[in-house]
């Protein structure tokens, strides 16, 4: 106990760590399975259905299945950054989501608030110091394949994320503007109100342009080039195999749940609710969701699963039920408000994400480069001037 | 030894290192790769310093974007390893012997400045950049511009000099 009060940052600190770490592991898993369900009914069809109720398990079942493949390594390969290139595109995607604020920073334990592992002044300017280093995974990994397409693929997503790694930072720039402040709590605080002084109608330019640049940037379709299968087999991950590229594949989901949640916390007052804080049904809003949620599975256990499908959806019912019940307890309630929109919000922000994947068709290369910097480029430059003109001339009146 | 202190250790040595493996290593890329080390270690440094920015920005522009740079020239221009030569005869009688002399000078130096002994107060301010841009934009503001312009015209002449081949 002597040791805890002494060191209460660093204890804390880890736990928190080890919590964020196990959750964003579970979320980019069930990721997966929210895309390919999502995909698969924009495309009329079920997606998994048969590892566990509505394929609820089948992200465990590809977990498995990754760790058991052959793991090869081409002899022709640059051995220490092969190995090096997955670990740090999934270490440096993992290491944004300390500086995320899935809640009030009022809430402490210890004198540490609880839900932000590192709550810097400047922590944006972090954010985007980690991520612009995310290109050395994809890039280094096309180039120690020793082998043409990973090549090509990697210098093209090189190029490509330099180059809306520009409008990603600019288009931002307004909001930072407007808040006055690098710090990410700091920027949702002063969102606070309801859903009409949150960024995203002052910024509805710069938000566009951080979405559009935010999509290029985590190299998702329709700017999937580092990997077009119809020209580079795979792109930059083609020699690579089994948890390998599982590693890949993971760090392109955490970096689509970094950017939902910087879109979150920018332009759509990250944890704040969007009604007015004098609305007080709203705190009862996550336990019935939950609640509503177990309904559901209720009828859906009753009604067409069978077998074990049946028992396995029975559990997720309860589960559901007993998290629904525990947010309606008054001691619990004011604490989940803030986490709930959090994630509500970030969902939404996914489910774009999967929405533009399954209708939009990819770009050609030189489409995308003179759409970044002929188009994107000017129009958050543009978006800048008009934002600093405009708080300009507020300060002068 | 607090835990800054063990950070400070680790990370001067990893700096150390990235610099020793970045003369020392044949391939362009681990040289590159080894810059990058010592890039991300000084910001760390920086870190525990409490120059929150000063360490934002070393990692935002050094290693994200110059070294980004690096890698992709190297990469495009599929450079091959690098051939060893013999020590030409300036480098080893009188390099070597110069090198030993600074380093010397440079570590009594330190031993004797009062700095050295002082530990720096590592708290980060509440507005690292309000008090920059005070200094970038008010007091220094046309060395500050000026040494844009001249950037700008640095990128400007290697375009020239990029275009005159054709």
């Amino acid at each position: 106990m002597d040791f805890i009060s002494q060191h209460a940052v660093l204890v804390v600190s880890l736990v928190k760590i080890a919590v964020v770490l196990f959750l964003a592991m579970t979320a980019l898993a069930y990721l997966s399975w929210f895309e390919r369900k999502v995909v698969a009914h924009i495309q009329s069809r079920w997606g998994p259905y048969y590892v566990g109720a509505h394929g609820l398990l089948q992200p465990l079942a590809d977990g498995l299945k990754f760790l058991f493949k052959e793991d090869v390594t081409p002899p022709a390969s640059d051995q220490l950054v092969y190995v090096l290139a997955p670990f740090l595109a999934l270490s440096l995607a993992l290491t944004t989501l300390a500086l995320i604020p899935f809640g009030p920073p009022n809430v402490r334990v210890f004198g540490q608030p609880v839900f932000v592992i590192s709550n810097s002044n400047i922590g944006l300017l972090f954010l985007f110091a980690i991520t612009s280093m995310g290109v050395y995974g994809v890039a280094l990994a096309g180039w120690s394949s020793n082998s043409k397409y990973p090549l090509l693929g990697g210098l093209r997503s090189s190029a490509q994320m330099v180059s809306y790694e520009v409008s990603l930072t600019l288009s931002v720039v307004g909001v930072l503007l407007l808040a006055g402040s690098f710090s990410l709590n700091g920027i949702i605080e002063s969102q606070r109100g309801h859903i009409g002084h949150w960024y995203v109608w002052p910024q509805i330019i710069g938000f566009l342009c951080y979405i559009t640049a935010a999509i290029a940037e985590t190299n998702r379709v329709p700017f999937d080039l580092p990997e077009a299968e119809g020209e580079l087999v795979a792109g930059f991950h083609t020699e690579y195999s089994s948890f390998k590229f599982a590693m890949f594949f993971m760090a392109e989901y955490a970096n689509m749940i970094t950017v939902s949640c910087l879109a979150t916390i920018l332009f759509f007052g990250g944890w704040l609710a969007p009604f007015p804080e004098s609305w007080t049904w709203q705190l009862y809003l996550p336990g019935v969701g939950l609640l509503a949620l177990a309904l559901y599975c209720a009828y859906d256990t009753v009604t067409s699963m069978r077998g074990v499908a049946r028992l396995q959806l029975a559990v997720f019912t309860l589960l559901a039920l007993v998290a629904g019940i525990l947010c309606l307890l008054p001691a619990v309630m004011p604490l989940v408000q803030g986490p709930f929109w959090f994630i509500t919000k970030v969902g939404l922000f996914l489910f774009l994400y999967v929405w533009v994947r399954g209708t939009l068709p990819r770009f050609r290369y030189d489409q995308l480069m003179s759409f970044g910097w002929k188009l994107l480029l000017p129009v958050s430059l543009v978006n800048l001037l008009a934002t600093s003109f405009v708080i300009l001339l507020g300060k002068r009146g | 030894m607090s835990l800054p202190f063990i950070l400070f250790f680790v990370c001067a040595g990893l700096a150390i290192l990235g610099a020793v493996l970045l003369i020392v290593s044949r391939e362009p890329i681990h040289s590159a790769l080894s810059l990058i080390l010592v890039m991300v270690a000084l910001a760390i440094l920086y870190l525990t310093l409490g120059a929150e920015f000063i360490a934002a920005v070393q990692v935002i522009v050094y290693a994200g974007a110059i070294m980004v740079l690096f890698v992709f020239v190297i990469m495009l221009l599929n450079a091959g390893v690098e051939e060893r030569t013999n020590w030409s005869q300036m480098a080893k009688y009188a390099g070597l012997p110069l090198a030993v002399v600074l380093l010397l000078e440079i570590a009594q130096w330190f031993w004797r400045s009062p700095t050295s002994a002082r530990a720096v107060n590592g708290t980060p301010e509440a507005h690292p950049t309000h008090a920059l841009s005070v200094l970038l934009f008010r007091q220094y503001v046309f060395p500050f511009e000026a040494t844009s312009i001249l950037i700008l015209i640095a990128i400007l002449g290697a375009l020239v000099l990029a275009k005159r081949q054709e």
